[in-house]
Order: C-alpha cells, then sequence, then structure tokens
C-alpha cells in the first residue's frame, strides 16, 4: 500500500485515495471549436509511461482535496506531490 | 503416563501443567508449552502423516515455520483449521488434531500405491497426462485431480471466530527475535526509537534458547531473557511473540499476523482469534535468522530423518529426545552441537561427518565427550518405511565421487545439517537483488532497496560475535537517524564454541546398482530424479522447472528445499549457482488464514450499513427492507400476508388514489455556494441555469466527459448564492468528487464551494391526490397552493415549530412534495405526517412501489442510466441546450451518437396484457431467426402498472421512436420465455404531466 503525502494534510495510505488519472491532461477550453480529433484524444486517449507519471490523486477520504503525485509507475516510487493549483502550465 | 522419549531434567514446558489432546482420535498428554510435534514426539509418534504424490510416511522433519511434512487439521469448538504445522501449533486441552492426505488411515493408505507407481509419476506428470481427449476433463481429469489434491478440508461452515485488523506505525520494525533481533532492539529502543520486535515463535530468543554460547557473562537464555524483559518494560517498545511478519510491501509497509488465541482451548473474551497488523515502519531491520540445509541421501524423507538444529531444539525447548539411537549426518560443526546434547542427555550419537579433518573446539569437545565421529563418511540410504530403522552408510573419497565399505547400521533417527540457509524472503519482497554468497553457498541480501537492512545469520553473518556486533551497531545506526539521540549502549562479549565453516557437499551420490528415491522437496515429493528429467526435456529457466517439478510450490514455498534444487540444476548445467539465479520469493512468508486477511469485513461488516432517522419506525411497521447502496431501504411494508407483488401493488394503488409517504432520505444532497454557483451549475448540467429563480427548482441531467449520462436530479436555489442539489442515492458520493474535480482543477477560477449534506437532511416524499390536503394540515400557516406554491417551488415552513424545507418535486407522476427536515427531527416529521394523513388514508410506500410508479410515468432511473446512454436514448434530449457548452457536450456529436437510428426509451407492454416481462428481456423481431438473433435491445425495467392493471415494461431499442406501434417479441433465454409485446409510449400514464402541475 502506498504512503503518499497529502499537500494539505501529511503523509496517508493510499486506503484513503482514490486515483484520478493522468495530471497532465488539459481540458479544451469551452465554447471552443474543437476537432473530432482533439476532442478525442482529450476524451480516451492516455499516455501509460513506465517510470516518472505525473497523476491526480484525490484525498477521498481526508481533506477533499484534489492532488497531483509525481510517482514511478514500475517502482511505485513518489517523487514529490503538489497542490491542485500547483504546476498549471 | 509414560512419556518414554521425554527427558527430565531439561526443557521450558511446564511440567506442572498436563494437557490432554487427541490425534487421530487416540488420546495423548503434553505439558503447556508443547507443540502438537513435542508432544506427539515424547510419546514416540513419528508417522503423522502422508507425502503429497506417492503417500510416503511422513514424520517430522523441523521445529518451526519450516515443516514441510507435519500438517495436520485441527478442529476447535467445532471448527475446522486446515494446514496447521503441528511444529508450531501449540497443545490446549482438548485439542483434536488429524492426519491428512491419507486414506483410509495413516499407518494404511490407499494412496500409498502411489509410491509403487511412481515411475508413472515423473515430473510434469499431470500436464502430460491430464490433456487429451478435451471431453474427459470435466468428468474424469477435474474429479480425479481434486479428490488427490490438497492438504486437509476446508470448513463450509461459516467462521464464527472474530479476527480484527490494525494499523501501526513505528520508527523500527525488527522481525525476528534471536540474537540479531535482540541486540538491535536493545540498541534502537535505548537510543530512543519507537520499536515493535516481532517474534513468531511462543519464545523469545531464537538460537539463543538452544545454543551453548555466553553473552555478557551469561548464558544465551539467561541474556535473552534479560532483554527481552527490559524491552518490554519500556513505553517506546512493542514486543509481540506468536506474530510473523509475512509480508513486506511498497512504501516500507509490513504485515504480520499475530496468533492471539490459537494456542488456547477457546478464544477469550474481548480477544479476537488473530490479528492481522498492518505496520508503517520508517526503518526495518530483519533478524528473521537461517534455516538449517538437509542433505540430500537415498529415502531422505523416511520418517526420523529431520534436521539436527530440530532435534536439538526437541531437547532443550521440549525436553525431548527424537531418537535413542541417533546418526548425526553433518557436513559442518552445527551437528555437533546436537551431538552433546544428546551425549549429555544419556544418549550415544555417532557422527558422520563430511569433512576429511575438521578442527574447532567443539569438535574437540566432542571428542573428549567420547562421541563416536567417523570422517569422510556419508549416509548412503535410511532403512525402514514407517521409521527410520537403521542406514546404510559409506566412506567416502576426497572427490566426494566414490563410495566405499558400504556398511549398515542400527539407527532410529537421522540428524542431518548440510550448513544454513539464510531466511532472505522479507528483503527479496522489498526489492533487494540478493547475491550468492560462496562461503556459506546461499543467497544474501544485497543493496537495501526500500529503508530495510538486514542482520544476523539472515544476512550470512553465522557466528554470534559478528552478529551481536553487527546487531547493536545497526540497531544504534537506523535509531539515530530518526531519533539524533546519540545514546549509544555498550556491547557486551560473546564466547562460542562452534566454527562457520562449512563442506560444500550437500548430495551423497548413489551407489552402483541403486535407485534410492533422494528427495530434494519434502511436500511435493521432488526428487533428484524429476529435477534431472525436467532438464533433459529441455526446462532451463529456474522458474520454469519450479513449475514443471512443483519443487518449492507446496506450502512450506521450499524453505528448505530451493537451495539444494539450485544446486542440483546448477551441477547438472555446469553452472555456477548464481546464473541459475534462484526463484521469486512472494508474500505470505508462511500460509495466513482467510479469516485474518479479511478481518472484522464480515457480512453487514464488509460496508457500512447506513440507516435513516426513521429506520426505527419502519422496522416497527413491517418494513422488509433491501439494499440501496449502503443503504437499508423499505421495500414494502408487509400487512398480514402480502407477498412482495400484492404489497407493492397496494402501496402504489394508494398513491395513484390518495396519498403516499415515501422515505427519501437515501438521495444524495450537495450543497453549492457561492457568487460563481449559477455559472457553475450551468456547466455541469446539460440545460441552462443561468436564469433559475431564488425559491425555485428545476430537473437536471450531467454528463460524462464521453457524453454518457451521469447522473439527474433535481437542483433548488435556496437563496441568491446557495444551491441545493440532489443526485441520486447510487451516484451520491461519484458526483461530488466529479464537482469537486472541476472546481479544483479545470475551472479554479470560479468561486463555489460543494459539500455534501446527505446526512444533514431527512426527506420525506409526500404524492397522491390528497397530499396538497395533508400538507395544509402539516403547515397550516403555509400558502401551499397552486399559486402560492407552484409545480417546482420551493418554500421553508415549520412544521411544528420544527423548521422544514419543502420542494414540490415529483417522482411519481403525481401531485407531490418533498419534505426535509434536520436530521435528528426525521422521525418526528415522518410520525407526524403519518398521524395527520390518516384521514386522507395516507400509506407508507417502499422502493418497489416507488419503481412502480416511476417506470409507469417513463421516468428514466439507474436501470436506464446504466453508464452506456446518452440524453437522447433516455428521451432527455429536451433538456440539452443547444446554446451554451457543458461538460461531454462535444461528445454528443460525434458520429455514433447522432445516427438516426440511436437506441431510444419505449414502452412494452404484452400483447396478452398479463406475462410480466423479465429484466433485461431482448426485443426481437422475429423470435425464431437464426442465433445469433440480431436484438433491437433490451427490457431495462419492468411493473405492474396500477394504473392499467397489467404489465408495463421499459426499454431501450434501436431505432425506438419510429418503432412505437410496432408488434415485436421480448425473449429471455434465462427464462426461457417468448413474450409477444406491443411497443408504446414511455410515458404510460399521464403523458402530459397535467397532475404534477395540478
Ligand atoms: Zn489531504
Amino acid at each position: 500500500m502506498l504512503y503518499i503525502f497529502c499537500p494539505h494534510c501529511g503523509s496517508r495510505s493510499q486506503n484513503e485515495f482514490a486515483y484520478g488519472g493522468d495530471a497532465t491532461v488539459k481540458r479544451p477550453d469551452l465554447n471552443n471549436e474543437i476537432s473530432d480529433q482533439e476532442w478525442n484524444n482529450f476524451v480516451y486517449l492516455r499516455k501509460s509511461p513506465r517510470g516518472k507519471h505525473l497523476e491526480l490523486w484525490h484525498h477521498i477520504s481526508g481533506c477533499r482535496q484534489w492532488i497531483k503525485v509525481e510517482r514511478d509507475t514500475s517502482t511505485h516510487e513518489i517523487f514529490k506531490t503538489y497542490k491542485a493549483d500547483e504546476l498549471i502550465e | 503416563m509414560s512419556q518414554d522419549f521425554r527427558l527430565d531434567k531439561i526443557g521450558m514446558v511446564n511440567r506442572n501443567k498436563k494437557i490432554s489432546f487427541t490425534f487421530n482420535g487416540k488420546k495423548y498428554f503434553g505439558y503447556e508449552g508443547d507443540t502438537i510435534a513435542s508432544a506427539l514426539i515424547a510419546n514416540g509418534v513419528h508417522l503423522v502423516g502422508r507425502s503429497f504424490k506417492y503417500h510416503r510416511p511422513r514424520g517430522f522433519f523441523g521445529v518451526g515455520v519450516d515443516e514441510p511434512y507435519a500438517i495436520l487439521q485441527l478442529e476447535r469448538n467445532n471448527e475446522r483449521d486446515p494446514n496447521i504445522r503441528a511444529t508450531e501449533q501449540e497443545i490446549f486441552e482438548g485439542l483434536e488434531v488429524k492426519s491428512v492426505n491419507c486414506w483410509p488411515s495413516v499407518n494404511f493408505d490407499i494412496g500409498a500405491i502411489n509410491n509403487f507407481l511412481k515411475m508413472f509419476f515423473p515430473a510434469g506428470f499431470y500436464y502430460k497426462t491430464f490433456m487429451w481427449p478435451p471431453s474427459f476433463w470435466y468428468k474424469i481429469y477435474e474429479p480425479f485431480i481434486r479428490m488427490a489434491a490438497g492438504f486437509g478440508e476446508a470448513s463450509t461452515k461459516h467462521d464464527k471466530e472474530r479476527y480484527e485488523h490494525k494499523y501501526e506505525y513505528c520508527d523500527l520494525l525488527i522481525t525476528g527475535s534471536g540474537p540479531s533481533g535482540l541486540a538491535s532492539a536493545y540498541a534502537a529502543a535505548k537510543n530512543g526509537a519507537r520499536v515493535i520486535l516481532a517474534e513468531d515463535k511462543p519464545r523469545y530468543g531464537g538460537s539463543l534458547l538452544t545454543s551453548d554460547v555466553n553473552i555478557g557473562n551469561q548464558t544465551g537464555t539467561e541474556w535473552s531473557e534479560k532483554i527481552i524483559t527490559e524491552l518490554k518494560s519500556m513505553s517506546n517498545v512493542i514486543v509481540k511473540n506468536r506474530s510473523q511478519v509475512f509480508g513486506y510491501y511498497d512504501h516500507n509497509m509490513l504485515v504480520m499476523s499475530e496468533r492471539i488465541s490459537d494456542h488456547l482451548p477457546k478464544t477469550q473474551k474481548y480477544l479476537p482469534k488473530q490479528r492481522l497488523w498492518y505496520i508503517r515502519a520508517k526503518e526495518v531491520l530483519i533478524s528473521s535468522g537461517s534455516i538449517e540445509r538437509p542433505l540430500v541421501f537415498g529415502n531422505n524423507d523416511t520418517p526420523g530423518v529431520m534436521l539436527s538444529s530440530a532435534a536439538k531444539e526437541y531437547m532443550k525447548v521440549y525436553g525431548v529426545l527424537v531418537g535413542k539411537k541417533p546418526l548425526i549426518f553433518t557436513n559442518n560443526d552445527s551437528g555437533y552441537e546436537t551431538a552433546i546434547e544428546f551425549k549429555k542427555n544419556g544418549v550415544n550419537p555417532l557422527i558422520l561427518d563430511t569433512r576429511k579433518e575438521p578442527s574447532s573446539d567443539i569438535i574437540s569437545e566432542a571428542k573428549n565427550l567420547g562421541i563416536e565421529i567417523k570422517f569422510s563418511h556419508v549416509v548412503v540410504a535410511a532403512k525402514g518405511y514407517k521409521k527410520v530403522k537403521s542406514a546404510d552408510i559409506a566412506k567416502i573419497s576426497d572427490n566426494k565421487k566414490e563410495l566405499s565399505n558400504i556398511e549398515n547400521i542400527e539407527c532410529d533417527c537421522i540428524c542431518v545439517s548440510g550448513f544454513w540457509t539464510p531466511s532472505i524472503h522479507l528483503a527479496s519482497q522489498s526489492g533487494n537483488k540478493s547475491e550468492f554468497n560462496e562461503k556459506i553457498d546461499a543467497f544474501i541480501p544485497k543493496k537495501s532497496k526500500q529503508n530495510e537492512n538486514t542482520i544476523g545469520s539472515a544476512n550470512g553473518k553465522f557466528t554470534l560475535e559478528e552478529t551481536i556486533n553487527e546487531a547493536f551497531d545497526k540497531g544504534y545506526e537506523v535509531s539515530n537517524k530518526i531519533t539524533e539521540n546519540n545514546n549509544k549502549v555498550s556491547i557486551p562479549t560473546v564466547v562460542e564454541k562452534k566454527s562457520s565453516e562449512h563442506d560444500k557437499f550437500w548430495c551423497v551420490p548413489l551407489p552402483k546398482g541403486k535407485s534410492y528415491k533422494r528427495f530434494l522437496d519434502f511436500q511435493n515429493d521432488v526428487a533428484v530424479t524429476d529435477i534431472e528429467l525436467a532438464l533433459r526435456e529441455g526446462f532451463r529457466s529456474i522458474e520454469h522447472v519450479k513449475r514443471y517439478t512443483t519443487l518449492g510450490m507446496a506450502t512450506d514455498q521450499g524453505k528448505t528445499s530451493n537451495l539444494n534444487g539450485l544446486q542440483l540444476v546448477s551441477d547438472i548445467e555446469n553452472k555456477v549457482v548464481p546464473q541459475v539465479g534462484h526463484t521469486t520469493f512472494r508474500p505470505p512468508y508462511t500460509p495466513v488464514t482467510i479469516g485474518a486477511i479479511v478481518g472484522r469485513e464480515v457480512g453487514k461488516h464488509s460496508k457500512p450499513t447506513r440507516k435513516s432517522p426513521m429506520h426505527e419506525w419502519h422496522k416497527k411497521n413491517n418494513a422488509v427492507f433491501v439494499d440501496a447502496g449502503v443503504w437499508l431501504r423499505p421495500r414494502y411494508y408487509k400487512q398480514g400476508n402480502e407477498t412482495l407483488f400484492e404489497a407493492s401493488k397496494r402501496e402504489a394503488k394508494n398513491v395513484r388514489k390518495n396519498v403516499g409517504v415515501c422515505d427519501v432520505t437515501t438521495l444524495g444532497k450537495i450543497d453549492v455556494k457561492g457568487p460563481d454557483a449559477a455559472e457553475f451549475l450551468n456547466r455541469v448540467y446539460t440545460n441552462a441555469w443561468l436564469k433559475l429563480p431564488v425559491g425555485k427548482a428545476r430537473y437536471g441531467v450531467m454528463l460524462r466527459e464521453d457524453g454518457i449520462v451521469m447522473d439527474d436530479g433535481t437542483t433548488t436555489r435556496i437563496s441568491e448564492n446557495h444551491y441545493h442539489m440532489t443526485t441520486t442515492t447510487a451516484q451520491a458520493a461519484n458526483v461530488l468528487s466529479h464537482l469537486e474535480y472541476y472546481l479544483q482543477l479545470v475551472w479554479p477560477e470560479l468561486n463555489v464551494n460543494v459539500v455534501s449534506t446527505t446526512e444533514q437532511w431527512a426527506g420525506a416524499a409526500i404524492a397522491g391526490p390528497n397530499s396538497r390536503a395533508l400538507l395544509m394540515k402539516l403547515f397550516p400557516n403555509t400558502d401551499v397552493s397552486n399559486e402560492g406554491l407552484p409545480f417546482m417551488g420551493y418554500k421553508e415552513a415549520d412544521l411544528f415549530s420544527i423548521p422544514a424545507k419543502i420542494y414540490r418535486i415529483s417522482f411519481s407522476g403525481e401531485l407531490a412534495y418533498e419534505v426535509n427536515v434536520e436530521s435528528d427531527y426525521g422521525n418526528f416529521m415522518w410520525e407526524k405526517i403519518i398521524e395527520v394523513g390518516k384521514e386522507f388514508q395516507i400509506q407508507p410506500y417502499g422502493t418497489e412501489a416507488l419503481s412502480t410508479l416511476r417506470i409507469e410515468m417513463g421516468h428514466v432511473a439507474g436501470s436506464e442510466l446504466d453508464g452506456r446512454t446518452i440524453p437522447h436514448d433516455a428521451s432527455l434530449e429536451g433538456l440539452v441546450s443547444k446554446k451554451k457548452d457543458f461538460i461531454g457536450k462535444r461528445s454528443l456529436s460525434r458520429s455514433a451518437f447522432t445516427k438516426p437510428d440511436r437506441e431510444k426509451i419505449v414502452g412494452v407492454v404484452p400483447l396478452d396484457k398479463t406475462t410480466s416481462i423479465p429484466e433485461g428481456s431482448y426485443i426481437v423481431k422475429d423470435p425464431k431467426a437464426k442465433l445469433p438473433n440480431p436484438k433491437l435491445g433490451h427490457v431495462s425495467a419492468s411493473c405492474w402498472s396500477v394504473e392499467y392493471d397489467n404489465p408495463f415494461s421499459l426499454a431501450i431499442i434501436k431505432d425506438g421512436k419510429n418503432m412505437i406501434g410496432q408488434k415485436l417479441f421480448a425473449m429471455s433465454p434465462l427464462q426461457n420465455k417468448t413474450i409477444p409485446v406491443e411497443i408504446v409510449s414511455s410515458h404510460y400514464v399521464d403523458p402530459e404531466g397535467k397532475r404534477v402541475r395540478a
């Protein structure tokens, strides 16, 4: 069971969290013309990298904040965690 | 009582407490502190089971977790526990155990015929035999394999015992209380670290209990007792015996199984049988010790052949002799300790040492005691079927290939020592890649992967001095990283006699003309010839050899067999062991009961049960409950001998005719607050929200980004910046997460907060033509007329001085209201509604009637919004705004979602107006069409329409809009029914919606 550092609560066991997928996906802006392909990429296509991956976790049984976790998908090593409003380009 | 093999003056069992138990129906006695194994050996019993494949007689091989033979089945308080190791299970008054894998009895076992057919059971026998023809599998092969497979029988009854889970955090977890565990725990505890010390046996001390050593001018036992006593008195230390740390998982989480009551006749009050500990440790010291390695020779599985360290422990810990004519067969000094212990207890052993000219203090001591030693000698084969009676021994040449001077020697046990194998399982599970150490012919941990260090003999340190020094240092070092107390304790001096040199010899060659079975894996009957065959057949990877031969795959996970197996493969392949590599170690290290893994999460405890504040009232009024998500909801209220069908019909009819009340507390409720709340709802829902006035509710549909309907419900504008959202019972948690996702990550600029208020409000839906009349009596001071409180209106009111909220919304299609009060007033509200409603013929109704009412109105619910439907499919396209963007909108223009013959919801009525259509039925054009019959869609929900008194169903079918009026068929292959039906509008009752607006 992973041990995840929530920037709001501290280190907590994985069973307090829900996984939320790739944190680098950006939702297209509202009211923007967008091609089928682009929309398809946003809704369905996800990379599944081996190694470092920035992903979303929801501290569902804690502070209920969505956080970003930089994790190695093969070793489970967690390098750093961020608040939802951090790391936005 | 006579115990022929019990010694008087030695051992740690409590001689003042006799305990009786039965083994295979026969009564035996032992003492408190005995295991089944020690007590049976004291009684001269050595035959306890049969081997897995050949059903060869099985005795005792070890004295702890490594035991491959003595697997028994235990009965305790009418409960059955298979896969018990006799070497671990302590006896208690009334214990009943029996042998497994034998029939009709352990003494006379029919399956032993396999032993004589063993030429037909080579490696891979099952893979080769049970292949063809496929039709044989079900009726012939599978029953045969099932009959032959497995040790013991699991109980089919519900386990009444209680098992617990515990979460614990510590600075340092130490696994094993031998010399290295004790020393490191002491050093770390004295340096202020929070320590957990786990010991799998009942007694602390590990090898110190049985070795003749001196630490700080005390015997090993005295020293370990002193250290344990002091550790137990320290508030920063948890010391646990009968506790096996069996798994090392990610981020330094280890799991430990504590056997709290297994050694007692009955689980004590307020205590569980077993407790599973999830331990998150900052640092881990693995001090799990090592397991003696067998030597391989002919018939080396005969009862009476056992590890020399086991024989010593039976003497020193239990005061039990494993034999009176012992033969010690060793390639290192460990065998001498056992021999000396025999001698001290008046028994004359014979030592066969494979080495030519070894010397050490302990060998000198053995010589001085007059123990007979034959150097360069080996056991060729054990003789005797159910117990060793003699042994063929021989001189072995210096190159270890030739045998000479074969003679037969009488003996009743053969104690073997082929040196020691470090228990590296936990380190390996942590991710530590082990390395082969040539000096000890075994793998030891390499570089730490997580925060783990391995110490003592688990790390290949086989002298006590090295072990103690390393353990004190490590205990200080890892604790100081955490506490920075710099408090170092002094290391005691150590005296030990044996050396740690061993002979690299491990397998006795076969004498000419003999074909003795030489076993490697004692539980799965894997012999040298099986490995040889597997390699001849082309298996090379050690993982494949393992699976093909089943070497190391038994319940003991090859604790005594793995290394000898690797030695053999590397010998045949002319490789060195590190090239062969070892198989992967996976948790659990020892078997863990399913009960411990499950813990308290059994039956109704597997998830929380949520009850509404009105639950007790429902119970008192004969409600029959149904699980709705985690909630318990009344399904119907039984009157007399009513069936579910009759009751739900009565309740639904009463809503249509008079008035009914339904507990809707379970609906998800979310408060949405903030200046941007309207804008947020406008993006979340498919319909428009910017112009909803205060005091008005609106029905809304929300989608996922892929266009599929996620949930629906009404949301009410309570005040300027405050909305009250309702969700379905099932989706409440998902919807909240969904909203939080968009607010926190996608649109953080919106100033909105959401919070669940499901638990804060109790809800009652009052529905039916009399509902307004009832409301007028409940709220005499509030104008609830059609003008005062129109359809989709909202009002705050007081219910007999309790603040209440009235929403004029309807799920039944009737004139209806939903009244909410704070949860604590829920029961008061309910009782008032029932009391005041009497004159209007009010009746409570459950979820079954609720479904009937919504189905015949054509209201969609979970069975239609099943994760596959878009708004159009559920006839919700009228709620999809063309003007604004919202979550999932872009997906709706995908070609698959805009096809003209897209599925749509319809109503289905059987032509005979009597046959109910099973939910899940297919709608087809031609019931006799060739299979697979193309389906148009499926029936999502069925009810008995109380309005028309005939069956009615909802279905989602292709091109549904144009199918209305068609005569089709509903087919349920499951119930073998084909029902001619007519497709009608899904709005079966009051299609214009006049009643809700009345
Ligand atoms: Zn948190």
